[in-house]
């Protein structure tokens, strides 16, 4: 009679990781899987019944321990959580998951937690039959609370442990009537056939065939349930040992790595804990702003200029919570208590206790500056005052400020409440402690951060300017709107690049390509600004004016194209070169000139690390997640490669693709590496 | 939420006669009244307060508690609670115009009777000149009558209070969905036989699913039964000291009952049926039988059972509190002096039925009174897991520390 507990014991990350980082082959890698499926096979098969308790995290092959265990117990908190995450890594289970949760959950059931990685909680997995018991977490006894649930975990998970030894408890588990039918239907060939083919076309539609995880994941729960367990395992390792060496594994990995990093605060704890923020201006971006600080138990004031905003931006705030709450991931109560750290107001009352102040007003230097100033009169001395900009330059706004040491950039992305990435930038004036104030707000906001130094665009604008500016010169050559969403997708970006303009909103586009235009000057060139000046002219601002490239109606999904483009288009045309205007060269002008100014912004010291300019490029603008980061691209296809791409397209067009000194020098010395 | 009118049995002091008498007190009140100097055993301090008048407790009386669905089950609240005003004026004679105000505590509404205090004073034949209100608070709704009386005596607002408790669980408001209240009430205003059938054509079937009403904290969403379960195993209460206790509570209890110590409870006489004298929820087991129980909350592994909990109850009680001066005016011996109470609240989900630990020290220190001054202490709550759990932290300096701000124990 034994119970294992193990939290967190086999966590995914951490030993997978370093152990997949010093194989060489796959055929290390099928070896590593195939011991894990001996030893848990041997759990499986054990006489003394062993019992997992659960609490926290149990992901990748904590799971596959878990799940090699007779019975499952986990505590039904927010913070366990049951997962399979090695798809988010290019990987597979590789510790006969594959093989194991079929059986378990059921093959559909299986088949989307394998292929999508999500994590389960612990409710949801007691109802799938992935955890046999649940147990509540206890308050504070006669000690503190975390570490009495554990051993209240430990005792039930003993106490099962025993009733399964001496016959009193079966490990089997009474099913519904549907997962009866629903396992009856899976017996008959055909309809498993069906499953397999609706799946696999699900995958192919959803990776455009860039990522080689999901259909290996598919073939090796096939092969399991057609051809048995001893088929099912070697093809599990073997995959697993091919998975582990792709490009695409190593670039995803990568990223986990750099999220890791990005979500510690590098420049210590500041010496203020900001406990009270304000944030003017509730538009779409401060009430996102508001959203993610109130949620976290951040007092938070929003300011706004007219009563009609603040209402607009509260209701914004309230139905972000609300769609959480639709989603059970907070109660009706919690919402409310959260909703009431949230105080809207038009005047500056109350900015004396504000230790931190965010403004997200309209992008206008001279407005800017008012409201800096307005700030400046009334908040404390210690109060940090960050701008929400995507592109004006931190240091111009600092400068009317009488305390520059205090003033920083926060650019968030929009919608905020979803998208991870916070770019913070730091002037030459800003004070540590101002920035260590500001990575501590926005990792309590949950974002993953890069700090980057100040200038035009930052990082993360810089480097979206020069490919916005390929995306006109590709439209101006008459390739379709549609077309060209569809060469961007399929390259791996998640939404297709005139989509993007559509959505950053065209006014905004137009705004920040003519400032880093002027700052930048030829090497931001290549597509006519004229587009878009006729485009905001008539009004077609994108998404939010309900048309762009592309026409929005509320409530009709097919997007159409916008017919009235068609004159402005037709007006700025311009002959394509047939040299580089093939699918593959339209791709590649425009991830080309995206890493070239991202390599360059290293160079440059706008980034501090590699690192940060991949997370930055994938989390903030979308970069192909599979290829890891514009960085990691140049790593694993190769800086030469990309040179010569750059001046093949350089002598094409001209001086806005001349490669930058960095890449020059990195394909120079083949050795020479981001990563090392 | 039933732990007032039912824990009266649960936490018998053995000794004490006094505390038989009254079902309804406040929490951890029992300090006051132990000192007081109308119970005169050891009287060593005085309690009165400077410029503040002394208030007393004439008298009280209860139905007999039942266990709902049982002999009351047709009844409404305020027959219960009438029966217990009637009882009071019968035991104590106090003349009706004396009265200045009645109030009483329930804590599941019955919707027609919403102001409960009033429905039943008229009935049982006080004064209609006299006001009544309700109040409602979970699980100590009729102490929150009594000291809200309280206020009112020491304010000089009124001299002669009844304050009482009442609950019906036999009998519980279940609602209409919103949906379906909605289209009735739409239904009300439509002028014309067009509207009414545009309305009636909206109707669909899961309208008529019922709402009822709440039995978990709003807040949390959790039973009570589930978080003492809750509380029990956080400070590692076995399910055999629950048992135990639970069968020291009934034994105590029913030895109380046989020896006819329970002088607070007037003969309650159910129309149309027989007369009930006695409480039916006294029913000591043995350990044996308890053992089999399985967890009522908390499946298959909890450890709080019917068995170590109280049940659903129905009864009512009353009683008479005056000014000292107004008391002795009128001839009346008090029984008790009321003299300090504590109203504390905690964290709902994992401290909710904590009260007793945060109350007990606080009220001892108000009143300026040590361990060794009370010699029985009487708390009123639904589980035994619960009470020896409140025993626990009491008894811990760590919860101390960490919890309660305090040094030590």
């Amino acid at each position: 009679m034994e119970s294992k507990e193990m939290w967190q014991l086999f966590e995914l990350t951490h030993p997978i990781q370093s152990m997949l980082a010093a194989c060489k082959t796959p055929q290390e890698v099928v070896q590593i899987s195939q011991e894990a499926q001996r030893t848990f096979e041997k759990l499986e098969k054990s006489t003394k019944p062993v019992v997992a308790a659960i609490s926290g995290s149990c992901l990748g092959g904590g799971l596959e321990l878990a799940i090699s265990c007779q019975y499952r117990i986990a505590t039904k908190d927010r913070k366990t959580v049951l997962g399979t995450p090695e798809v988010l890594l290019g990987l597979l289970p590789g510790a006969g998951g594959t093989q194991r949760l079929p059986k378990m959950v059921g093959v559909p059931a299986a088949f989307d937690m394998i292929l999508t990685g999500r994590n389960i909680r612990a409710d949801r997995a007691k109802k799938m039959g992935l955890v046999d018991q649940l147990v509540e977490p206890l308050g504070p006894g006669l000690k503190p609370a975390e570490e009495r649930t554990i051993e209240y975990l430990e005792e039930v998970a003993v106490s099962f442990a025993k009733g399964l030894a001496d016959k009193t408890i079966s490990p089997k588990r009474d099913k519904g009537l549907m997962e009866k039918l629903t396992a009856y239907a899976l017996t008959i060939p055909f309809v498993r056939q069906q499953i397999y083919k609706k799946v696999e076309e699900k995958v192919r539609k959803q990776t455009k065939g860039l990522y080689p995880a999901p259909l290996k994941i598919i073939d090796v729960v096939k092969t399991g349930i057609e051809q048995g367990t001893d088929a099912g395992y070697l093809s599990e390792s073997q995959k697993f040992g091919e998975l582990a060496m792709t490009k695409e594994s190593k670039a995803l990995m990568g990223l986990y790595h750099g999220q890791v990093l990005c979500k510690k605060n590098k420049f210590g704890v500041p010496q203020k804990e900001v406990k009270n923020l304000a944030i003017l201006g509730a538009g779409l971006m401060g009430a996102g702003i508001a959203q993610v600080s109130v949620d976290k138990g951040l007092k938070t004031i929003l300011k706004d200029a007219t009563l009609p905003g603040l209402g607009r931006g509260q209701q914004q705030v309230f139905k972000g919570l609300n769609d959480k709450v639709k989603k059970k991931a907070l109660t009706s109560f919690e919402r409310d208590a959260i909703f009431s750290n949230l105080t809207g107001q038009l005047d500056y009352q109350g900015f004396e206790k504000a230790d931190m102040v965010i403004e997200a007003v309209f992008e206008d230097l001279s407005l800017k500056h008012r409201v800096l100033k307005e700030v400046e009169a009334v908040i404390p001395d210690h109060c940090v005052f960050a701008s929400n900009t995507s592109a004006l330059p931190i240091s111009e706004i600092a400068a009317v400020s009488k305390r520059p040491e205090k003033v920083i950039g926060m650019h968030y992305f929009s919608p905020v409440d979803k998208m991870q990435l916070l770019e913070i930038i730091t002037t030459q004036k800003t004070s540590k402690d101002t920035t260590a104030s500001a990575v501590a707000i926005g990792l309590k906001q949950g974002k993953v951060i890069i700090v980057v130094k100040d200038g035009p665009g930052f990082y993360t604008t810089r480097c979206l300017a020069p490919m916005m500016s390929e995306v006109i010169r590709i439209l101006q050559e008459e390739v379709d709107p549609k077309k060209l969403d569809s060469l961007t997708t399929s390259f791996g970006f998640p939404v297709g690049a005139a989509t993007l303009v559509d959505e950053v909103g065209v006014d905004v586009a137009k705004h920040v390509a003519e400032d880093l235009g002027k700052a930048f000057g030829e090497r931001f060139g290549g597509g006519s600004l004229e587009l878009l000046t006729q485009m905001v002219s008539k009004g077609f601002l994108g998404r939010k004016s309900g048309k762009g490239f592309y026409i929005y109606q509320e409530g009709v999904k097919s997007k159409n194209l916008n017919s009235d483009m068609d004159s402005i288009l037709a007006s700025l045309k311009m002959p394509p070169k047939s040299e580089v205007s093939s699918d593959e060269d339209i791709q590649y002008r425009l991830v080309t000139r995206f890493v070239n100014e991202a390599v360059m912004c290293l160079q440059e010291g706008i980034l501090a690390t590699p690192a940060e300019g991949d997370i930055g490029a994938v989390f903030g603008l979308g970069f192909p997640p599979c290829l890891g980061g514009p960085f990691r691209f140049v790593d694993l296809y190769g800086a030469q490669k990309v040179v010569d791409r750059l001046k093949k397209y350089e002598a094409a067009y001209g001086n806005q693709f001349t490669p930058c000194q960095l890449l020059i020098d990195h394909a120079a010395s083949p050795s020479k590496k981001f990563y090392q | 939420m039933t732990t007032i009118l039912t824990y009266s049995f649960k936490n018998l002091p053995s000794t004490s006669k006094w505390a038989l008498r009254f079902s309804l007190r406040p929490l951890s009140c029992s300090s006051q009244l132990r000192a007081a100097p109308a119970v005169q055993t050891k009287s060593k301090k005085t309690l009165a307060k400077p410029n503040i008048r002394n208030i007393v407790v004439v008298d009280g009386v209860r139905t007999p508690f039942l266990l709902s669905g049982t002999s009351y089950k047709d009844l409404m609240p305020h027959d219960l609670a009438r029966a217990a005003l009637t009882g009071l004026l019968h035991r104590t004679n106090v003349p009706k115009e004396v009265v200045d105000y009645i109030i009483f505590g329930t804590v599941i509404q019955e919707v027609k009777t919403s102001n409960v205090a009033r429905e039943a004073a008229l009935g049982a034949g006080f004064s209609d000149k006299t006001p009544a209100h309700t109040v409602t608070m979970a699980c100590i709704s009729a102490n929150q009558a009594m000291t809200t009386g309280v206020g009112l005596l020491t304010s000089g607002q009124c001299d002669v209070i009844v304050a009482g408790g009442v609950e019906l669980m036999s009998d519980v408001p279940i609602r209409h969905s919103r949906k379906m209240r909605k289209m009735m009430l739409d239904l009300n205003k439509a002028k014309t036989l067009g509207q009414r059938l545009s309305l009636l054509s909206k109707f669909r079937l899961n309208f008529l699913s019922p709402e009822l009403p709440a039995v978990a904290e709003f807040s949390t969403s959790e039973t009570m039964g589930h978080s003492a379960d809750r509380l029990a195993a956080a400070f590692a209460v076995s399910r055999l000291e629950q048992d135990e206790y639970a069968l020291r509570s009934h034994s105590l209890a029913k030895k109380a009952q046989d020896e006819g110590l329970l002088s607070d409870v007037v003969p309650f006489s159910v129309p149309g049926k027989d007369t009930i004298t006695k409480d039916n929820g006294i029913r000591p087991s043995s350990l044996e039988q308890m053992a089999k129980l399985k967890p009522a909350f908390i499946k298959p592994y909890g450890t709080v059972t019917a068995a170590n909990s109280s049940f659903l109850t129905d009864g009512a009680s009353a009683m008479l509190i005056m000014a000292e001066e107004k008391a002795l005016a009128m001839g009346y011996k008090p029984k008790a002096y009321l003299r300090d109470f504590m109203y504390v609240s905690q964290d709902p989900k994992d401290q909710l039925l904590l009260g007793p630990t945060y109350a007990t020290p606080k009220v001892l220190e108000k009143a300026g009174l040590t361990m060794n001054d009370i010699d029985a202490f009487e708390f009123h709550e639904a589980f035994s897991g619960q009470i020896l759990a409140n025993f626990k932290a009491m008894d811990s300096d760590w919860f101390a520390q960490n919890h309660m701000g305090r040094k030590t124990k």
